[in-house]
């Protein structure tokens, strides 16, 4: 899609992209202040009366919030104030978990999210496109993909969770439903602790695997079977290239476009996984944010929130730097010849 | 006369074409489904009517929840939320979609550059994110809302595809031909461009319609659908709030999950099916 001639365009096309992301993340904290304000009812009196707290408590949080919320200031300093906390790190105490604060709590649940996604993604990404172009062109394999590929992606993913779970976890009872290690265990390095820690994550990971791969199969073949039928091909062909050789160079064109892909994918993707993590009572964010639902934990949404946005804006800026080294037109470009 | 042909040609491959017959076939089975499934049962979706948890019968056709409610009557009710969602969705999201696209295409340069980035930026919020935490705060939650607030998120898609299209149309020799000739651009929009879209806003609407759906049966799974309907996605939700999967009550959580990816499923077919029809490369597959 993008063309670089020099070492200057790169610089050029990272600046927008930074720009984009800098401009999200602004917007997304904008977002993130205006909603209790917009929104009819005092946010302070709905947080407290909901969290059911009692005594000197209720007193303590009321004093807390009207300060951090700063309502009898002027709108410009509350503005710049939520700033200011948030560039300290200072997303609030929770109410749910009180009085641990909203970072703490993020900070527990990121290293199961990162340990849900990444492999899930990853790993559905890179077997999905093989597969797919391994299936493109081969009758028998084509016709059993397709369908079997666009049921997978029509599928919710907590649908496939609910499935999965109730197969595994009731009606089997190979693997253990909810919680990210077992109840009775506390956390260390032993071998019951890691298989139990592997046990859970297991089928949350393998839900997540199954949706993305058929999307991504089915992505690589429509694309390999257009590069199959573009010029260069048809020439390689006719010079009597084997198939095989013409084969690759219809893969390498084709996962460009697949890796932009991914990065338009990864809000779905983030998104399925926090509905996974509800079916599986899986500790991550998107099980936080389930909590935070039920106990009216406003704090601790917004916090979910800006965590869920910098993650993808993060993970986004990645795939821009692995496109520019995958692709050898960039790779040119930042060598300075071509 | 060269266009009542081309319309025959089309409907020749559209009849022929398998994945767009197979699709068809479904989506219009649910849709028929929505209509008279109401009128099959004599129950209301949330009305207590049979012992708690009991299996598939003559009586309740797919059982009952927790509480007693008719898993049938629940599904056909949902249904509808399922479509109104996918309409009104789908049908925002893709016009907010054409318009953005459209004029950021057309009008090229600095209007084209605003656009652009308006969009990507929407595209990187992760939306569903954006739309829970709207949602949270909103205490009374009607279907329409929540369809309103699906297609806001959901329309940079269409846009940048429709920007595309837009931008290859633009620098075809007949527009170029038509600007000569004097014609004003409002009327080279309709008469020149729009026709050659049609094929293409269709497909969009397609996909935009079964990502809605997607979206709001998540959004309502993690407890912030709609607050005055029944809904698929709801219907999952109480289904493992209230303790489905250890009671086994399979009855109640498979019905709407099949209902929704056999819909989003068919029209993703359907969807491949009209670009092989409208498109004369795909068809010699």
């Amino acid at each position: 899609m993008t063309c670089f001639r020099v070492g200057g365009d790169v610089r050029q096309y990272f600046g927008r992209k930074l720009l984009i992301y800098i401009l999200t993340f602004f917007i997304a904290v904008t977002v993130d202040w205006l909603i209790p304000r917009f929104m009819p009812g005092n946010p302070i009196d709905i947080m407290i009366s909901r969290a059911g707290l009692r005594g000197s408590a209720v007193k303590t949080m009321y004093d807390y919030y009207t300060q951090l919320f700063g309502l009898n200031l002027p709108i410009w300093q509350q503005y710049l104030n939520f700033w200011s906390a948030l560039l300290r790190g200072d997303l609030g105490i929770s109410i749910f978990l009180f009085p641990t604060p909203v970072a703490d709590v993020l900070m527990g649940a990121v290293p199961y999210d990162l340990a849900l996604l990444l492999p899930a993604i990853l790993l559905s990404w890179w077997a999905g496109n093989h597969f797919g172009a391994f299936a493109a062109r081969s009758k028998w394999l084509d016709n059993t993909l397709l369908p079997v590929g666009y049921i997978l992606t029509a599928t919710p993913y907590m649908w496939l969770g609910i499935l999965l779970a109730w197969l595994f976890c009731i009606v089997w009872r190979v693997f253990p439903l909810a919680g990210g290690y077992s109840f009775d265990l506390r956390p260390d390095l032993s071998l019951t602790f890691v298989w139990s820690l592997v046990s859970h994550w297991f089928l949350p990971f393998v839900s997540l695997f199954i949706v993305g791969f058929g999307g991504w199969a089915i992505g690589m073949r429509n694309m390999i079977i257009y590069e199959l039928e573009a010029d260069y091909s048809h020439y390689l062909e006719a010079l009597g290239a084997p198939r095989k050789l013409i084969r690759k160079y219809a893969f390498n064109n084709a996962v460009l476009p697949q890796i932009t892909g991914l990065a338009l994918q990864l809000g779905v993707v983030v998104a399925g996984a926090l509905a996974t993590e509800v079916v599986f009572a899986y500790p991550g964010i998107g099980y936080l944010i389930l909590q935070a639902i039920h106990n009216q934990d406003y704090f601790l949404l917004q916090g979910c929130f800006l965590f869920v946005v910098i993650g993808v804006l993060l993970a986004n800026f990645i795939i821009d730097v692995a496109y520019v080294l995958v692709d050898p037109r960039t790779r040119i470009g930042m060598q300075g010849g071509g | 006369m060269p266009s009542p042909k081309k319309k025959n040609e089309i409907l020749f491959f559209a009849l022929r074409n398998n994945k767009l017959r197979i699709g068809l076939s479904i989506v219009l089975f649910f849709v028929v489904l929505t209509f008279v499934g109401p009128l099959l049962t004599q129950y209301k979706p949330d009305e207590f009517v049979g012992p708690p948890s009991s299996p598939p019968s003559s009586k309740f056709w797919f059982g009952t929840t927790t509480f007693g409610e008719d898993v049938f009557t629940q599904l056909v009710y949902g249904l509808g939320s399922t479509f109104m969602v996918g309409l009104i969705g789908g049908g925002l999201g893709t016009l907010l979609g054409v318009l953005i696209g459209f004029t950021a295409g057309y009008r090229g340069g600095l209007v084209d550059e605003l656009l652009n980035m308006l969009t990507n930026i929407v595209l990187s919020v992760p939306a569903l994110v954006v739309l829970l935490i709207i949602a949270a705060y909103l205490q009374v939650r009607s279907l329409f809302t929540e369809s309103i607030f699906i297609a806001f998120f959901a329309w940079p898609w269409a846009a940048r595809a429709i920007r595309a299209q837009t931008f290859s149309l633009r620098i075809r020799d007949f527009v170029d031909l038509a600007r000569l000739s004097g014609m004003s651009s409002l009327k080279i929009i309709f008469t020149e461009i729009a026709p050659n879209m049609m094929s293409y806003l269709l497909l969009v609407f397609i996909l935009q319609f079964g990502g809605a759906i997607l979206t709001a049966a998540t959004l309502d799974f993690i407890g912030l659908g709609p607050t005055n309907a029944i809904s698929l996605g709801l219907m999952m939700n109480m289904a493992v709030l209230w303790g489905a999967l250890i009671l086994g009550t399979w009855w109640w959580f498979i019905p709407p999950g099949v209902a929704i990816t056999a819909i989003v499923g068919a029209l993703y077919v359907t969807n491949v099916g009209l670009d092989e029809v409208f498109n004369p490369k795909l068809r010699e597959m």
